[in-house]
């Protein structure tokens, strides 16, 4: 993401331009834009001209609009985002209606540039002078689709420290560095493409494979091989050799080898130039099984560790793993749940907070507030916030453990003892 | 009841409700003498010969009882209460003769006496109609009652018509099984009236026996009618388990474990070569290729080891499985890989199995890095166990390589005792065995080795084998099939293998497939790759399906009943008890769960309750982690609906088994399931 400028009066109010490079940004975007804040983007918008013999016509024209975000829309897999608000600002389309109705009736009629039954009404209105030019009203609802690589302008009324560390990190141009992974065992397998704030499951690949039986080993090795096909062309199909750094192929057993064996025999067959030049990015790790959740395994691995060092994925992982580590050896410094963290923090004693970005996604603006000034305060007693993408294997698992967690610097017995955990989220 | 009512559409159910009414004398409501009834109802029994010997359709029988309500107790064995032409294995002259024998019969006879009886007579005979009316007149004599008396009596009580089309169910095996016929259960019956009438009269040999005594029962005590009812259910199952199994071998299925190279495929390599269910040509085959590839220890392995992979890797992948008898039972071993990595696998095996055998590896610092150093033999044995395995055979291998030494073999026992002890094994049921796989020594014959002779005087393997116990069969429960393999079968359809947890499969059977919940229609089964008609639970068996795409069956489904089904749930609450784990484990924490064959991931959504460990009684509520070996009560949420039972409803599909990263964190039992 570039930063073009940043404007932000004393008070956190001000806006920020920005221009989305790649796909990863949009996720950025879509945790910095809460509802109420208002955006700026250029778009394309049908319009409706009227010319004075009254025939009218509508067509497209590429514009500027500012809506008012009401809605908020993240398509993981496409990495799109559409945000739905009305229209805020007058430009050379939209126009403010003639004062002598009210708004809101004349808006009931035309907002909805699709329909054309209105069309009545528009020459009614027409013949008794009550518009010359219809296009585009005020507080019309419009979607924006945010663009890679067009500017768009946000507007908040409070820039808080979380946002602001968001843009910063979204604008930070080091820490880019794709991995795809394929984790998998005999008959599943997932291909995912790792990026520095998101875990993206491009292809499930789930096949039955019959098992080997006596005297019937064949099936089973057709079977394999079904498979093993399936997974190559899922390779082929989402994995763009031109972006990620490496591939890690993980596995329980052989069955890595057998299909990295197999994999290159078939690109040799075939004679196909992507997977033979490409045949260093692999590697090849262990893991317990091919579900998702072993990317963490996956992600531990030291030879892992060091081709992706310094991703977020990585780094998280591990954070999660002391957490986990500390609980199990001094459970009275390690806590989790929103109560029990705010309670350390009040003692000071948080050293390490960590929580996912789903709750800063949340509506209410006021538990938002309260999770910044946690953020805060935990940094302002000298403590280290992580923020966890809820886009990662790690992420997830600690939004199911209620999104929040904290490695304290002495123990809390005390805490532990105070029952009744605040009731749970299901 | 109405008569005109069952002059049309008359259905089995109505037969039961007619059952039913029977208690309180028919003949109130209509004054018919069962002869004239005979002639105006529609005997479904009868009309079936006749029609379904063209059409070969049975299928209508079954979808009646899909229509049935769920609670009635007795609808699964419905589904087998009719005369089964097709079981009979006629061929079609013989049937026709069969037909034409029955038709001369019921002229003289009437209704009266039960198509089964009427066909069980004539095939004794040969088709011979004289004498089997001879036969048949002189039983009805026997029991001091002859049939014109029925025929003619004008208040007869019941209709016979529903008796007969109840009957079918047990008798259809005794046709099979010439040697229990009906004379001798038709007196077992008279016998039992006194203990509980309920149950006997509508699967009565003939409608004569005993009429008075089970209809006073009936009137005076409706509810000892309930209970027997249930009864019979239970009965029914068990009568044609004995009659097709009574005389057999028992089948006994053993799963072989221990740590990665302790020898299990070797040592069952050799046993089965020594039984001579290996031939010699074959054996001669492996030992020339095994060292070729200069691997020749591993030539009895091969025998169990077939893919190319596991040869040339020289470890087991994937559980291997062959037959062989002992003097008492029919064993079926499933060799399982001892590799971490294959764990999977090897639970899929061992929740097959009804017995374990725990190979361990002899040699000195073999033995120690299998059972201490985070080896498998410890989690196989707490993982068997956790899957429902009472009784435990531990194979001492490779003790040739310590020269026989007693003071090893003792060591490793006590050692593993006390471990197995806490694993929860019984000591009683824990047998411990030396020998050597490579050598053959104390396999099938006693020892012959001086050194172990000195000190040993216990059974070889195969009798401790032999001597294991076959657990209870849930026969009578309803059924549930658990889907391990699926393969395309020879000629058209595919096959689904697995092993019954509960209750029977017959031929024909309409079973629905979980948790998708399509139906299909059992075409044929294969118990050890040969044919049968019926298949009861604790067998492994290869069941050829119809009627539902091959696509949409994948390992870990259940073919269930189609009346009594399986829950299919995507949250349930489990008791769990902790093994030894890294991590704690906390609520969100994303595990793996092992359910018979079926492998998912799942999240802990709920930590519970935290328990004592041996009272029960809850320690703490709601905990925030649970550590090393504690017990709790969780739910558990699966990213996609299962099939799991209550553990107090079906044992076998209620465990679980939760594993991270390539270990087992918990085993489980599921106490409450949440639709």
């Amino acid at each position: 993401m570039k930063l073009l400028f940043k404007s932000i009066e004393k008070d956190g109010c001000g806006s920020i331009g920005l221009v989305p490079e790649e796909p990863e940004d949009m996720w950025h975007a879509y945790n910095l834009i809460a509802e109420g804040d208002s955006v700026t983007a250029s778009t394309v918008r049908k319009v409706q001209t009227e010319s004075s013999t009254g025939s009218s016509t509508s067509n497209r024209v590429r514009t500027v609009l500012t809506i008012n975000v009401e809605n908020i829309d993240f398509d993981t897999q496409a990495c799109v985002l559409r945000l739905k608000g009305r229209n805020i600002v007058e430009n050379q389309y939209v126009k403010e209606l003639d004062a002598h109705l009210p708004i809101s009736f004349l808006q009931s009629f035309l907002w909805d540039d699709e329909c054309d039954l209105h069309r009545p009404m528009l020459a009614f209105f027409r013949a008794t002078n009550l518009i010359q030019t219809i296009s585009v009203q005020m507080g019309a609802y419009h979607t924006l689709d945010l663009e890679l690589n067009r500017k768009f302008t946000l507007k908040k009324v409070l820039w808080d420290s979380v946002a602001l560390e968001r843009v910063e990190t979204a604008c930070d141009p080091a820490a880019t560095a794709d991995v795809a992974a394929v984790v998998m065992q005999e008959g599943l397998a997932h291909v995912c493409l790792i990026t520095p704030s998101m875990t993206l499951v491009r292809s499930k690949i789930d096949i039955t494979i019959p098992r080997k039986r006596k005297g019937f080993v064949q099936q089973h090795e057709k079977g394999l091989n079904k498979f093993y096909d399936a997974v190559m062309q899922g390779i082929l199909r989402h994995v763009d050799f031109s972006i990620v750094k490496c591939v890690i192929l993980a596995s329980p057993g052989f069955v890595k080898d057998q299909f990295f064996e197999y994999m290159i025999q078939q690109a040799i067959k075939t004679d196909n130039k992507l997977l033979i030049d490409n045949k260093g990015k692999f590697l090849l790790v262990k893991a317990s099984s091919g579900f998702k959740h072993s990317l963490k395994e996956v992600l531990q691995e030291p030879a892992v560790m060091a081709k992706i060092s310094d991703t977020k994925a990585a780094s998280e992982v591990k954070l999660l793993e002391n957490f986990y580590m500390m609980l199990q050896l001094e459970p009275a410094k390690a806590f989790y749940g929103k109560r029990h963290v705010i309670k350390a923090n009040e003692a000071q004693a948080v050293e390490t907070l960590m929580i996912s970005d789903k709750q800063f996604r949340c509506q209410d603006i006021q538990q938002r507030k309260e999770y910044v000034a946690l953020v805060d305060s935990v940094r302002e007693n000298g403590g280290e916030v992580k923020i966890f993408s809820s886009m990662h294997v790690s992420g997830e698992q600690l939004d199911q453990l209620t999104g929040i967690a904290a490695i304290l610097r002495f123990p809390m017995p005390e805490l532990e003892d105070s029952e009744e955990e605040d009731s749970d989220t299901d | 009841m109405a008569r005109h009512r069952n002059v049309r559409n008359r259905s089995y159910s109505d037969d039961y409700d007619y059952d039913d009414v029977y208690g309180h004398s028919v003949e109130e409501e209509s004054c018919l003498s069962p002869s004239d009834a005979a002639q105006w109802m529609y005997d479904p029994s009868r009309n079936r010969h006749a029609i379904a010997h063209f059409m070969e359709g049975r299928d209508d029988i079954q979808e009646e009882v899909e229509n049935e309500t769920i609670d009635s107790p007795h609808t699964p064995l419905e589904r087998r209460e009719s005369i089964d032409l097709r079981s009979l294995n006629l061929d079609e002259d013989d049937e026709a003769k069969l037909m034409s024998c029955l038709d001369e019969l019921r002229n003289v006879l009437g209704d009266t006496i039960s198509d089964n009886t009427l066909i069980q007579s004539v095939l004794k005979h040969h088709f011979d109609f004289t004498k089997s009316l001879d036969e048949i007149l002189n039983k009805n004599k026997k029991k001091d009652f002859t049939k014109p008396t029925i025929q003619f009596e004008p208040i007869t009580h019941v209709t016979p018509a529903p008796i007969i089309s109840t009957d079918g169910a047990p008798k259809i095996i005794a046709t099979l099984e010439p040697k229990s016929l009906n004379v001798v259960k038709g007196f077992k019956v008279e016998q039992n009236n006194k203990l509980s009438s309920g149950p006997n009269t509508p699967r009565d040999q003939s409608p004569a026996t005993g009429r008075s005594s089970p209809r006073l029962q009936h009137q005076s005590n409706e509810e000892s009618k309930v209970v027997a009812k249930q009864k019979e259910n239970k009965l029914d199952p068990k009568v044609q388990y004995n009659n097709e199994r009574g005389t057999e071998k028992d089948h006994l299925y053993i799963v072989v474990i221990g740590h990665v190279d302790a020898g299990k495929s070797t040592l069952m390599g050799r046993l089965l070569c020594e039984m001579g269910e290996v031939s010699q040509r074959t054996l001669h085959k492996y030992e020339q290729e095994s060292k070729k590839i200069g691997k020749q220890s591993f030539m009895y392995a091969w025998v169990l080891d077939e893919t190319g992979e596991e040869r040339v890797r020289g470890i087991t992948m994937d559980v291997g499985r062959a037959q062989f008898e002992t003097k008492t039972k029919r064993v079926t071993i499933l060799d399982a890989p001892g590799h971490a990595d294959f764990i999977p696998n090897m639970i899929t095996g061992a929740a097959q199995a009804d017995v374990a055998l725990l190979v361990v590896d002899a040699t000195r610092g073999e033995f120690e890095s299998g059972f201490d150093l985070g080896g498998q033999t410890r989690e196989h044995a707490l993982l068997v166990r956790s899957l429902g395995v009472g009784q435990l055979a531990v194979a001492i291998n490779k003790l040739d390589t310590s020269n026989w030494s007693e003071e090893r073999f003792n060591e490793i026992t006590k050692k593993l005792k006390s471990f197995l002890k806490q694993a929860g094994f019984k000591e009683a049921d824990v047998t411990f065995v030396p020998c050597s796989g490579l050598t053959g020594e104390n396999l099938v014959k006693p020892p012959s080795e001086s050194e172990l002779l000195k000190w040993y005087s216990g059974p070889c393997l195969l009798d401790v084998v032999d001597k294991f116990n076959i657990p209870e069969r849930p026969i009578s429960k309803p059924l549930r099939m658990s889907v391990n393999n699926i393969f395309k079968g020879i000629g058209s359809g595919f096959c689904v293998a697995g092993r019954i947890e509960t209750g029977v499969l017959n031929k024909g059977d309409k079973v629905l497939v979980c948790p998708t919940k399509e139906p299909a229609e059992v075409r044929s089964i294969f118990i050890n790759d040969l044919p049968s008609n019926v298949a009861f639970a604790g067998d492994q068996t290869s069941v050829s399906l119809s009627g539902v795409d091959m696509q949409n069956v994948s390992v870990g489904f259940i073919l269930s009943d189609p009346v009594l089904t399986v829950p299919v749930v995507s949250r349930f609450e489990s008791r769990i008890v902790v093994f030894n784990v890294k991590a704690p484990i906390t609520k969100g924490y994303p595990v793996l769960i092992h359910h018979q064959s079926l492998v998912e991931s799942a999240n802990i959504i709920k930590l519970k309750a935290l328990l004592n460990k041996s009272t029960g009684e809850v320690l703490k509520k709601k905990p925030r982690c649970l550590g090393n070996n504690s017990v709790a009560v969780v739910d558990i949420e699966v990213c996609r609906p299962i099939c799991v039972e209550k553990y107090k409803d079906v044992k076998e599909l209620g465990r679980v088994m939760l594993r991270v990263a390539g270990t087992t964190i918990a085993a489980g039992l599921i106490t409450d399931i949440y639709p």
